[in-house]
């Protein structure tokens, strides 16, 4: 059965290749297992580049594939992150806490310890208590339970919900948006118990593992990003290989056809948007601790609508298309964005990348959008020679999310 | 005789247009029925309520031993109910091969958790090569569906029909796009069909209703216009009048 599963799909072998080259590459050039070639914080930077490539994945998955355009699963990528978040800041404060009242003549007692975390953790927001929602954030396991419980429980609320009234299309786009939006502005509030717009900071330091130097943390990270995004794509390539990718793909171009058939559609929407949810949400869980800071302002809407342009560019309705696009964007973005690409002077007017990048951006999504449906993956079937049969372009389906003719491979 | 599905005075509205008006009709578990009418008569509409697409605003549709009403239930419980349905324009899954489109049609438990793990037995294999042999698409497997031709896309569709094994089919314009010598083959096919469980085709081709030998519904505006045997209706003047005499 795995034969026949890796012999179908050879793209998966070729990815997980591409993948260990890559993460060789990486650990033989970095500061801590390597050449020293790299930086530290350019380690950093590609072990959250795998990460976004892990949410883009559950991207392709509800948008490629399922067709559900949902501008709202980096919501649940912030989620994740805000729940390791609040275990990282706690025992690490905790830490420091005790270490401090070490010095003292009476030895601290349990409520006294906490109380002081407290008081360190939520004194940017005028509080000295530990809100109702840091309960369990003591607690490594628990903590990490909440990474996929809450962003899984919400995806299953909200997509009952919105599924049930067989909400679809555009509004059901504008409904995620809506769902990202308000977590955010709730966020933002000091009363959150998420310390508002101030957000979790220190994620970095990992407690319990302050001896280790960040150029080791860091490779560690990345390991465990690559591992993460190895095992996702290997997964739901084989969850798509079978009749549950039909259905899914079926659901995509003709849901009402799939009812016909007999499938429960809604059941289906609900488990992809749920899994996806949680695939997201472990990707951040595994972001923000390189990225050091999570703040609610990465729940802003435009974060998952770039999301969906990385999808689009890269190529949706195949997984190694998503990956593709997350890590070009998404680096090339850095880059511009980071003051490191040269301003271009005509004379007249320099042109600041800083400021222009996402006029270049967004020009590139329509381009690609207008005149190459099938994205930088489609690169690849230009050099293996394959042409789609011309049908003129029509859907495959009726559906709004249905694939075009144009974005589907021979 | 039991019926399998009986529908009693059902009624649908579309923005103050009666497209279905006071509508009955009763069919046994083995038999087949044509339905005719001209254009625009509701045969569509009937099946789309049959099928739960539709639901009226009046009316009883009720199914099979237990007098389960389908007014109550999913489209897609009624499809697992065993109603099997082909559209008048072929609809199948054209990003798809063949045999992925019959192999999603097979009789199988439909609940994402089973099919996540659902994996091809050697039989369901057989299944669909037979399948596909009986509705001449044997040599078209590894195609996309979108490949085929208008024809082929009906037999098709056919061929998803039977993979589902339904206690009722409902199969509207079967015949369309089709050559004389496939006209037949479908002919023969529903009659076989028919031996074992309730077809119930809409087709516009008179011949090919003669075909089919079976008792014929006639509708006209939404109900029931006449009902016997292809001679019996075309002599009612009612029906000479509204549709064969145009
Ligand atoms: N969803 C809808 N909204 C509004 N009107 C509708 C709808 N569906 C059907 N109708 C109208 O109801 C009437 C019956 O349509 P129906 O499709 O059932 O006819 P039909 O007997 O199948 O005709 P044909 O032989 O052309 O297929 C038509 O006048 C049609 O315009
Ligand atoms: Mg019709």
């Amino acid at each position: 059965m795995t034969r026949t599963f890796l012999s179908r799909n050879p793209s998966v072998l070729w990815f997980l290749l591409a993948l260990s080259l890559f993460t060789l590459g990486v650990t033989l050039m970095s500061e801590a297992t390597g050449a020293a070639l790299i930086s530290t914080s350019f380690v950093k930077t590609l072990g959250k580049t795998l990460c976004l490539c892990l949410v883009a994945l559950a991207m392709d998955l509800i948008w490629g594939y399922a067709g559900i355009l949902s501008l709202g699963h980096m919501a649940f990528f912030a989620l994740g992150g805000y729940m390791i978040g609040m275990w990282l800041m706690y025992a690490r404060t905790e830490e420091i806490v005790v270490a401090a009242m070490a010095n003292e003549a009476l030895p601290a007692t349990a409520l006294e310890i906490r109380n002081g975390i407290a008081g360190q953790i939520f004194g940017v927001v005028g509080a000295s208590e530990l809100p109702p929602v840091w309960l369990f954030a003591h607690s490594l396991p628990l903590q990490l339970m909440l990474v996929v419980a809450v962003p899984g429980v919400l995806a299953l609320v909200f997509g009952w919900l919105a599924f049930r009234s067989r909400v679809t299309g555009v509004y059901l786009s504008i409904l995620t948006q809506a769902m990202t939006l308000a977590l955010a502005l709730w966020l933002f509030q000091n009363d959150s118990g998420l310390r508002g717009n101030n957000g979790l900071s220190g994620l970095q330091n990992i407690p319990g593992l302050g001896h280790v130097p960040q150029a080791t943390l860091s490779m560690w990270f990345f390991w465990a990003s690559a591992l993460a995004l190895g095992v996702a794509y290997v997964a739901v390539a084989w969850m798509m290989s079978g009749k549950f990718g039909s259905v899914i793909r079926a659901i995509r171009d003709d849901e009402q056809r799939v009812r016909f058939l007999g499938y429960p559609v809604e059941g289906y929407k609900l488990f992809v948007f749920t899994l996806t949810a949680i695939i997201a949400a472990i990707a951040g869980a595994l972001y923000y601790p390189q990225a050091g800071i999570i703040n609610p302002a990465e729940l802003a809407p435009i974060a998952s609508i770039y999301l969906a342009v990385w999808v689009a560019i890269g190529g949706r309705g195949r997984l190694y298309g998503a990956v593709i696009g997350a890590a070009f964007v998404s680096l090339l973005s850095s880059w511009f964005t980071g003051g490191r690409a040269p301003s271009v002077n005509l004379g007249f007017y320099t042109i600041n990348w800083v400021d222009w990048w996402l006029v270049l951006l967004g020009l590139s999504f329509v381009l690609v959008t207008l005149f190459a449906p099938k994205g930088l993956a489609g690169l690849f079937d230009l050099a293996a020679h394959i042409r789609a049969p011309d049908r003129k372009g029509a859907p495959l389906g009726p559906d709004d999310g249905a694939l075009m003719e144009r974005e589907a491979r021979k | 005789m039991n019926s399998l599905l009986e529908v009693s005075g059902v009624s649908v509205t579309f923005d103050g247009f009666r497209a279905i008006n006071n509508l009955s009709f009763t069919i046994g578990p083995a038999e087949l029925r044509a339905i005719i009418g001209p254009n625009g008569a509701g045969k569509t509409t009937f099946m789309d309520i049959v099928t739960g697409k539709t639901r009226p605003d009046e009316g009883k549709v009720v199914w099979g031993e237990m007098a389960h009403s389908l007014l109550r239930m999913s489209e897609a419980q009624i499809a697992r109910a065993g109603v099997g349905r082909k559209f008048q324009r072929p609809t199948v899954f054209e990003d798809q091969s063949v045999s992925d489109n019959l192999v999603m049609a097979l009789r199988a438990p439909r609940s994402p958790f089973s099919v996540l793990w659902w994996r091809p037995k050697p039989a369901d294999m057989d299944r669909v090569q037979a399948l596909a042999a009986e509705v001449g698409l044997a040599a078209e497997l590894p195609r996309k569906a979108g490949e085929l031709s208008h024809g082929q896309k009906q037999w098709l569709e056919i061929g998803m029909l039977l993979a589902q094994e339904p206690r009722l089919l409902l199969v509207d314009e079967p015949a369309a796009g089709m050559t004389l010598a496939e006209r037949e083959h479908t002919t023969a096919l529903l009659v076989e069909l028919a031996k074992t469980r309730a077809v119930v085709v809409v087709e516009h081709d008179m011949e090919f209703v003669r075909r089919l030998n079976c008792k014929v519904t006639v509708l006209h505006e939404g109900a029931v216009l006449a009902e016997g045997t292809l001679d019996h209706v075309t002599k009612n003047p009612q029906v000479i009048e509204v549709y064969l005499g145009r």
